[in-house]
């Protein structure tokens, strides 16, 4: 692979705020900035609860409207959707979750966007989603940069790779 | 790149660059690499996470994730780019003498 092959930017669009939503994107914009690819991340409609203070780690996992959804786990049964609508649920699924994804070093959703953000990623929340949301910027983490309009997205995003999740 | 001489010793990499065998390595090798690497000068604190790396890698086998590696060698993620700038992970890996590491994150 010549160097012009090379990626060097990447845009993350994160539009979901379920647990499969969010952390995609943080992988990969973390993942980028370890083989020293330039990283932005876009947080728009739900996706907005993964750099809103109060509820960044309260983000869980869908046990309904996931027909994927398995229990104990990735090879046991499927979920019916009424049992997936008990509740606690979605909090117990989601904690088993967790602990797996620790196993892996996998941060929590506070810790990680600090982690991405400290390794030189760069943060943005969409302008519709947060005048939509009537949201301000103390609800958002500090590592959230600035509120963006899509154009300035672009702008940003110019001469690299566009993600959307 | 298979064998190279470095400091009158032959020394096996990959074909990624990284060296086969960590035995093989010792400081003069790092010095080397590091240099390839674009770190010009192996300060105390790059030391301390290239020491980190090996022996995360003699007790697992694999080098560690950068969460690990920020929470356990004692070193701030922000530090650890500004140490080893473009891939903190991979490239102290390199200098190192450790095989690539295989974690995602």
């Amino acid at each position: 692979m010549s160097s012009s092959d090379k990626i060097k930017k990447v845009s993350i669009i994160v539009s979901k705020g379920s647990l499969d939503g969010v952390y995609p994107g943080l992988i990969m914009a973390n993942g980028a900035r370890m083989e020293g690819i330039e990283a932005n991340l876009f947080f728009t409609f739900f996706g907005l609860y993964a750099v809103l203070k109060e509820y960044q780690d309260k983000i869980k996992i869908a046990t309904v409207g996931n027909p994927a959804m398995r229990v104990p786990d990735a090879k046991g049964f499927a979920l019916p959707t009424i049992l997936g609508a008990l509740p606690g649920m979605s909090a117990f699924a989601t904690k088993m979750m967790m602990k797996e994804m620790d196993k892996l070093d996998i941060p929590p959703v506070g810790e990680f966007v600090e982690m991405i953000s400290d390794a030189g990623g760069h943060l943005y929340a969409c302008k519709a989603t947060v005048d939509m949301f009537h949201l301000s910027k103390d609800d958002f983490v500090p590592q959230m940069e600035k509120v963006l309009t899509v154009g300035d997205f672009y702008e940003l995003a110019a001469g690299g790779q566009i993600i959307f999740t | 790149m298979p064998i190279r001489t470095i400091n009158n010793k032959p020394v096996d990499f990959d074909a990624e660059g990284f060296m086969t065998n960590h035995l093989d390595w010792d400081t003069e090798i790092a010095k080397v690499l590091a240099a390839e690497e674009g770190v010009p000068a192996l300060t105390d604190r790059h030391m301390l996470v290239i020491n980190f790396m090996r022996k995360e890698f003699a007790e697992k086998g694999d080098g560690p994730s950068m969460r690990r590696l920020t929470k356990e060698s004692g070193v701030p993620t922000k530090e650890l780019y500004e140490l080893f700038p473009g891939g903190p992970a991979k490239k102290s890996a390199k200098i190192a003498g450790i095989k690539k590491p295989h974690g995602c994150i």
